[in-house]
Parts: C-alpha cells; structure tokens; sequence
C-alpha cells in the first residue's frame, strides 16, 4: 500500500468530520482510506495541466431570487422533531463554562 | 399478484379514468399486495395505509368532479426514504433519521400529488444513498424479488424491488452514481435518470448535490415518460434546477430508430464483464440495429478513471452535506455526553452506519488543506476531461449503448466485505452523473440462473426524447 495513514492523521480527520471512531475502527478506517487513496491515485497519470475544474455538468450563472419570506411560521412543528425543547426553543449542552 | 396489480401504471390510470376502477379499490389492493408479500422483501420502511387511504378517498373524488386529468390519477406510488414527505417518516434508511417527520414537502413529490397520486409508503435504500446493494439500511436489506436470496441492487432498492414485486405500480429513486439504473437491472423493472437539473432536488435529502437527480421506476418506458413529464420542471427552490419550457416525454413515444446513431464503446466491453450480461447487451443492440438504427463501435476512452473521480467528489459533497446531522434539531441524539463536541461526535458515530462513516472520513481527508489541489480538484479536472469524451461522442452518435453493470445481481452478504470491489460494480453508470447526462436502463433478458439483466442507454444532456423513443422502440421490438 502507497498510501500510509497515520494515527495522528485518522485523529485529524476525525475531528474535522465529527465523527469518534473506536480502536477497531480507527484501524479499519486507516486501512480502507489508504487502499482508496491509492485507487483514486490512478488519477495522477492524467495530464489535467490547462483543464479547468468542472464543478458543474454545464455552466450554471448565479441563480437569485427576492428576499421575501414565502413560508409559514412552522415553529411548534419543527420543534417536535429536536431530541429535547423548551420554551419554544432547542436545547443544547452547555458551550461554555 | 391481482389483476389491479398486473396493470402498469397508465393501464391502471386508464382504467380509473373511465370508471372501471376506484381508486381505493386500486390503493387497498396494492396495501393488500404489500401485506403479503413485504415480510418477504423489505422494500418499504413505512407503509403508509391510512394516509393512502383518505388520500385515495380524495383523489377519486376530485376525479370524479373532473378535477385531476393527469394519466397518473389515482396510481399508488412508492417513495424512495431520502425524499421528504410532509408529516411522513422520513428515514433516509439511517439511524440518525429514525424519527424525522419532514415539516415539508419535496418538490418531485408534490408535484406526484398535484396529479392525483396516491402515496403508499417510503421505500428502503442504502442509508444515505451510499451502496449499489441496499445492505446499508439501518432497517435490513431488501430482498430481489426475481431470487430473495439476491440483492435488489442499490441505492433504489426498495424502489426497484417495490415495483418488480407488485407493491407498487411505479416509484421514485434517486441516482447519485447508478442507484435508479443499476437497481432497474437487477430486479428487471425500467428506469430513468433525467439530466442533471431537470427534476427539482428540493426537499431531496443530499449525498451528492452536483450528481443527485431524482427519477421514475417503472414496469414499461412509456409509464417512465409519464412519471417524468409529471415530476420533472423548473423550481426556484433549487437553483441548480434548470429553467427550460416544460416537455411532455410521452409524445416521444414512437417506433422509429431509422435516423439514431447508436455507439457501442469498446471499453464497455473488457475484462470484468458477464459474458452472459455481454451477449444480452449485444442482443439487444441487434434489436435496434434491425428496427433501422445504425450501430458501431467505438473507443469512449477515460472509463477507468469514472470511478476514482467519482468516489473522490461524492465523498467530499457528502461529508460537506452530512455536516447537519448533529444532534440538535432533529434525529437521533446520543443518551450520555459531555459537553456539545462529544455530544454532536457521540450522536454522529452511534446514528451512522460504516459506509456513511467511511465516506465521511475520505470526503473530509481530500478536502481538508493540503489535500484539497491533489485529491478533490483533480477530479474535478478529471471531471471535465470526462464530460469532454462524451462531448466528442455524441458529437457522432445520437445514443451510447451499453451494459448497467459487469454482473446480474449479487447473492446477498457479498459485497461490503471489499468497497473497491463494490464500487467497481458502478463502473458503466457513474460517468453518467459526472457528466450530467439523461440514462436509462431496460430489462433485455435474464441470466441462466433466471436473474435479470439490463442494458443503458445514455444521450447527450437534455435528450430524454431521443432517449424515451430508442427505449421504446427497443421495446416494441425486442
């Protein structure tokens, strides 16, 4: 494998993806992501040199439309939804001390 | 199966239409169908039988005062579990989504319900779309109707198994990377993947946004351009629908090929291909080649390098899009944390399955610094080299002929072991979505093991007619 990932670079990714992986999956993850890299390596033997990157299948301008609110107020609905509510509002963990 | 339940779905809104049959006599028939026969399968996650029900109700009496002319008045419709439907679970086949009830409506399903459709229920998937099997769910695999111990193929497999088993008359899939047209394959049904843009992605829960695209799964071709000239259209709440006059694909419906080029690329054609899968291809492109169509083969040239580009930009739009999942406003949360960090990791890492995890992890490693140029714009480069190729082909050929996938459908428990495995499966479908491009995919025949097998064929973008005529010639024909 071309490819070695690190632990330190698993503990990396996981923090970007918000994701606790455990030992076991560390270690699968670590080896599936190294054989996909060495896959999607195969893309190095093409020249893309003077290609512009294409994000979109054809070209799309700026799509705009009016500010105006459209929607009804949905509030009590949406709230059913949240694990935990109160007071008309969602409940998070404390963020700071 | 009854005979409500035989009919295609503009046989059946025929037969509503005249009065031959009510429309809950067609929804109860089909629930009833669902009943016996869904323990066997699994292709729905919720069953809808009261909504169904006074949904039904309605729309026979709308019918009745004239109301609805659409030919798809009254059909009974299966939901893919990745599009909202308001005040229905809405799974997306994930843990994370176990309870979510959308507070609103997608557009493709909406505009289903503007013509008088009758909703039964949500199909399984793959969890988040991400898998050609439909083993993915967080609520068991679906089982292949034509052989249970197969998978349906995926993502759409509930959709595709739903359809093939008679618990529908037609349903919506979505296709990231195959997941109408690989499914269609295996369970023998039809299905069509517009071009990028043409059916709204509004209320569509995203894995890949520049390659999703919602479409039909049907019994025959002209059921397909009826579902997609109900579904597809211009809607300001996705801007990357595009703003093109409404078409309806059913006039395209006629038996004549004499003026289609047909290309066959030759690199469809080599090593990991079912010779029995290959012969059938073949045979149906002398099908067409006798109705009048002109038939050649040619070098489309990149095709290796679909899958890599592929896997490369799906798992980057999908670790961006799946960012949302995070414990607060809907969905799963984790019982024991501390603290908002550990309890939006906890939430994420008990709520997503191991493919949806994989892809995370990948998608945020190439875009994350320093990976960013080498890994995801280089497939977005690639991406265009791609799209150039298919330029240059259907600056020859009116439609590219190929197989859906190298193999008939797998037996179940065969393919997650090994990923790069499973994602070579998707070879000859996910170009298509890189490129942007309108495929569809017909049944052409079964394998000795009597499994289905289909074949694809793709046009230039916003060529569906071209593409609706082939399919239906082949049809006719075959």
């Amino acid at each position: 494998m071309a490819n070695i990932i690190s632990d330190e670079t698993i503990e990396y990714v996981g923090i970007l993806a918000k994701l606790e992986l455990s030992e076991e999956e560390k270690e699968a993850a670590k080896s599936d992501m190294g054989r996909m890299l060495d896959y999607i390596d195969m893309l190095g033997e093409l020249d893309t040199e003077n290609v512009e990157p294409m994000s979109h299948a054809f070209p799309v301008q700026n799509v705009f439309r009016e500010d105006a609110v459209t929607g009804t107020d949905m509030r009590d609905l949406i709230l059913k939804n949240a694990p935990e509510e109160k007071d008309g509002m969602f409940v998070v963990p404390k963020t700071f001390e | 199966m009854s005979k409500i339940t035989q009919m295609d779905a503009l046989t059946l809104g025929k037969a509503i239409a005249a009065g031959e049959v009510k429309v809950t006599e067609a929804t109860e028939e089909y629930l009833k169908s669902i009943k016996e026969s869904d323990e066997k399968y699994n292709c729905y996650v919720t069953v809808d039988e009261e909504g169904a029900m006074k949904s039904a109700s309605d729309v026979q009496a709308r019918i009745e005062k004239g109301e609805l002319k659409s030919p798809l008045a009254g059909v009974p419709v299966a939901i893919k579990d990745n599009m909202c439907t308001e005040g229905l679970l809405t799974t997306c086949s994930s843990k994370i989504l176990y309870n979510f009830v959308p507070t609103y409506e997608s557009t493709a399903v909406s505009k289903l319900r503007d013509a008088g459709a009758v909703i039964l229920g949500k199909t399984n998937m793959d969890e988040f779309a991400m898998g050609s099997t439909t083993e993915t769910s967080y609520f068991g695999p679906t089982k292949n109707p034509a052989n249970p111990e197969h998978v349906p193929g995926g993502s759409s497999g509930g959709s595709a198994a739903a359809v093939a088993a008679g618990e529908c008359a037609y349903a919506l899939g979505s296709d990231t990377g195959g997941s109408i047209r690989q499914p269609a394959s295996y369970c023998g049904v039809v299905g069509i993947k517009p071009t990028y843009g043409t059916v709204s992605r509004y209320g569509l829960i995203a894995y890949g946004s520049s390659l999703d695209q919602i479409g039909p799964l049907t019994r025959n071709v002209s059921d397909a351009a009826a579902v997609l000239t109900a579904i597809a259209g211009h809607d300001e709440k996705d801007s990357t629908s595009v703003n093109a006059k409404a078409k309806d694909y059913t006039k395209a419906l006629t038996k004549d090929v004499k003026d289609i080029k047909i290309g066959i690329p030759r690199d469809y054609f080599g090593e990991g291909l079912d010779p029995e899968v290959a012969s059938k291809v073949r045979a149906a492109a002398d099908v067409l080649k006798n109705a009048g169509a002109s038939v050649e083969e040619f070098d489309l040239s990149l095709v290796n390098y679909a899958i890599p580009a592929y896997y490369t930009i799906a798992a980057a739009e999908a670790s961006s899009n799946l960012e949302r999942f995070d414990g607060i406003k809907y969905g799963y949360r984790t019982e024991d944390y501390e603290g908002l960090h550990n309890m939006y990791k906890k939430s994420r890492s008990e709520g997503f399955g191991a493919e949806v995890k994989r892809r995370i992890m990948l998608g945020s490693f190439v875009l994350s610094s320093g990976y960013y140029d080498a890994y995801y714009l280089k497939a977005l480069k690639v991406k265009a080299l791609i799209k150039k190729a298919f330029d240059e082909a259907f600056a020859k050929y009116d439609i590219i002929l190929g197989p859906v996938a190298p193999t008939p459908a797998p037996k179940l428990g065969e393919s997650l072991s090994d990923p790069i495995k499973m994602y070579l499966g998707d070879i000859y479908t996910i170009s298509v979505n890189l490129a942007g491009l309108p495929g569809i995919s017909l049944p052409c025949g079964t394998s000795a093991e009597g499994l289905p097998i289909g074949v694809q064929l793709l046009a230039d973008c916003f060529e569906e007619e071209k593409l609706f005529r082939t399919a239906y010639t082949y049809e006719q024909c075959k």
